[in-house]
């Protein structure tokens, strides 16, 4: 780069700079078009010769989309699955976590092989014998039956990302704690849980996000009148067939809080998934 | 914080919480953790052992047995048939059409994913500081859009009548792609489901893969570059064997996650996906819940487990490695 004459380099620059660009526009162009169609008054969204620019601005589709089908029971469902599932998953997960990095005992390879290939099912295998198992149980069509489903994906997750989140944490801080009288559990909850708390934070808000989207459990295990939001959104039709503009207000107040909490957790979760890749 | 910061530490840290001043700590050492690990592990492996482990010896045993309806509702037990189910699907000749289509598939999702992936994070390291900021925006949006919110938005854009992209094609010299069908084709609607998944996949890959880029020593590639090697030398011979452990992850991940690919498909297609949408997964759900043949839909689920084994050995051969560190 430095042999290159300047002019030449600033013109590279602007090469890379626009194709950066078009990428940009190829990216966000699904998600700039949802919510351009959300907003836009429903006649404009059955244009033939739709214009690019937002066109106006109104709410009508979002009271529509409500009008449609009961939108709140199905959201207030994902809201109790997906809490229940962080909260049971994050005590569980840190146990556990805290067992295979902080001990070393006869049986933790295997633990930990076991936790990354139950990681590896496709759950998509895994949907005909869980629904034979949740009916043998009574279970189905209960959301107690979703939470304990769900945490099956959640908790090897959340071993796996804590247990690196862990290893981060100096041992000698708590054996610096021992020394000054600490019992094993003491040090834990004084030097290791602040430290860990902020990974705690992203994990459960990540586990959370993964619980929240969950299509196919959520359609096979529950009826239609204990749908979650997901499924909600994915039955989107009326007796007019589908109605672009409403669905994507409903898609909107589905993705915007989600995308919201991901954009604040993101950056903590993409270090945690590959931690000591480069190293490995 | 890049993936630097959560690396391992490279140093074997002592089994024991308490450093070890060799002789004291010996007879500590021998009554070593005791049940404390177990004890902490317990609640985790309860739930695994339940849901996870207990279905899928049932999913073995089920493809084993005959089961349909009757059976669900316990009017009859279910009877063992050996490998009836196995004969019977791996003699139809549209399962094996279900599978060449889903690996082609897989394999086309996984290819594009990685190699645009791959330019994309190339390309930040040469744009400037806004432009690159732009990209991130954009792909941590796409990167957190649930997936059936994705799905619900290509629909609408891939739309015959209304849909934009039919409208801007129309807007080309020549071209009236106005009340074109993309999905009455198999081919072409699975390409649009592919174009779909890959959208979503695109900013992982990124992101990890740039974190990666972080890593390439400037002073190599420096190096190379005074050896007479040119940009492709550069990435053939300097980056790309730095970035393989994180490119063998990526690659494995997502030949698992898009051999599995289910929504998609489903929720584009209205919930019942034509013959020609078929994909394993899809193939299985509907033989266990549309067909009402249990046994014959694990089957083949089992059958798609075995078909990714391969791929999730060298998965855990390079988690292990890591493993290996602490």
């Amino acid at each position: 780069m430095s042999t290159l004459a300047p002019g030449v380099r600033r013109r590279s620059k602007l090469g890379w700079n626009l194709l950066g660009l078009l990428v940009f526009v190829t990216a966000g162009f699904p998600v700039y078009w949802m919510l351009n169609t959300a907003f836009k008054p429903a006649k404009d969204a059955i244009d033939p010769d739709p214009s690019l620019l937002p066109t106006g601005v109104t709410l009508s589709n979002f009271s529509r989309a409500l009008d449609i089908a009961d939108f709140w029971g199905p959201v207030g469902r994902s809201l109790v699955v997906s809490l229940a599932v962080v909260a049971i998953g994050i005590v569980v997960g840190t146990l556990a976590a805290l067992a295979i990095s902080r001990f070393a005992f006869r049986g933790r390879k295997v633990v930990i092989v076991g936790i990354l290939a139950v990681q590896m099912v496709p759950l998509v295998a895994m949907i005909i014998p869980v629904f034979l198992l949740l009916n043998d149980l009574d279970q189905y069509d209960k959301l107690s039956g979703l939470i304990i489903t769900y945490l099956t994906f959640i908790l090897p997750f959340t071993v796996w990302t804590l247990r690196g989140f862990i290893v981060n944490i100096p041992r000698e801080l708590e054996e610096a704690a021992m020394v000054d009288g600490c019992s094993p559990t003491g040090a834990f909850l004084r030097v290791v849980f602040p430290l860990l708390a902020p990974g705690m934070v992203a994990t459960s808000v990540y586990a959370f996000i993964q619980a929240w989207n969950e299509y196919l459990y959520a359609l096979m295990l529950l009826s239609q009148k204990n749908q979650t939001a997901t499924v909600w959104l994915g039955n989107f039709t009326t007796k007019h067939g589908t109605e672009y503009a409403p669905m994507m207000a409903g898609a909107t107040m589905m993705a915007v809080p989600i995308v919201v909490l991901f954009l604040l957790v993101q950056r903590k979760m993409a270090a945690g998934l590959t931690a000591g890749a480069v190293k490995g | 914080m890049s993936a630097a910061d959560t690396t391992t530490p490279t140093e074997v840290p002592p089994p024991l919480s308490v450093p070890p001043p060799p002789t004291p700590s010996a007879p500590r050492r021998r009554r070593g953790p005791g049940a404390t690990p177990w004890l902490l592990l317990a609640p985790c492996l309860l739930i695994l052992g339940l849901v996870m482990g207990y279905p899928l010896v049932r999913l073995v045993t089920l493809s084993f047995q005959k089961f349909g309806q009757s059976q669900l509702w316990g009017f009859l037990p279910a009877q063992w048939v050996g490998f009836d189910n196995f004969t019977a699907v791996l003699g139809d000749g549209e399962f094996w059409t279900v599978v060449v289509r889903t690996v082609v598939f897989a394999a086309g999702c996984v290819i594009f994913t990685m190699v645009t992936g791959m330019l994309i994070a190339l390309l930040l390291q040469r744009v400037s500081g806004w432009v690159k900021t732009l990209i991130n925006i954009a792909l941590v949006a796409s990167w957190g859009m649930p997936i059936v919110v994705a799905t619900t938005v290509f629909k609408w854009l891939f739309d015959a009548d209304y849909g934009i992209l039919n409208a801007l094609l129309s807007k080309l010299p020549g071209v009236e792609m106005i009340g074109h069908n993309w999905f009455a084709s198999g081919p072409q609607g699975l390409a649009v489901i592919m174009l779909l998944v890959v959208w979503g996949a695109v900013p992982f890959v990124v992101i990890t893969l740039s974190a990666g880029l972080t890593q390439v020593p400037k002073e190599m590639e420096e190096a190379a570059r005074l050896d007479g090697a040119g940009a492709w030398g550069v990435f053939r011979y300097v980056t790309l064997p730095i970035l393989k452990p994180i490119i063998v992850m990526l690659t494995t991940l997502s030949v698992i996650w898009d051999m599995g690919v289910f929504p998609q498909v489903f929720v584009m297609r209205n919930g019942h996906p034509e013959p020609e949408f078929q994909i394993l997964p899809t193939y299985s759900y509907d033989r266990a819940f549309v067909v009402n043949d249990y046994a014959q839909g694990s089957a083949i689920a089992l059958i798609t487990v075995l078909l990714l084994l391969g791929v999730v050995a060298v998965y855990m051969r390079q988690m292990l490695k890591i493993g290996e560190v602490e």
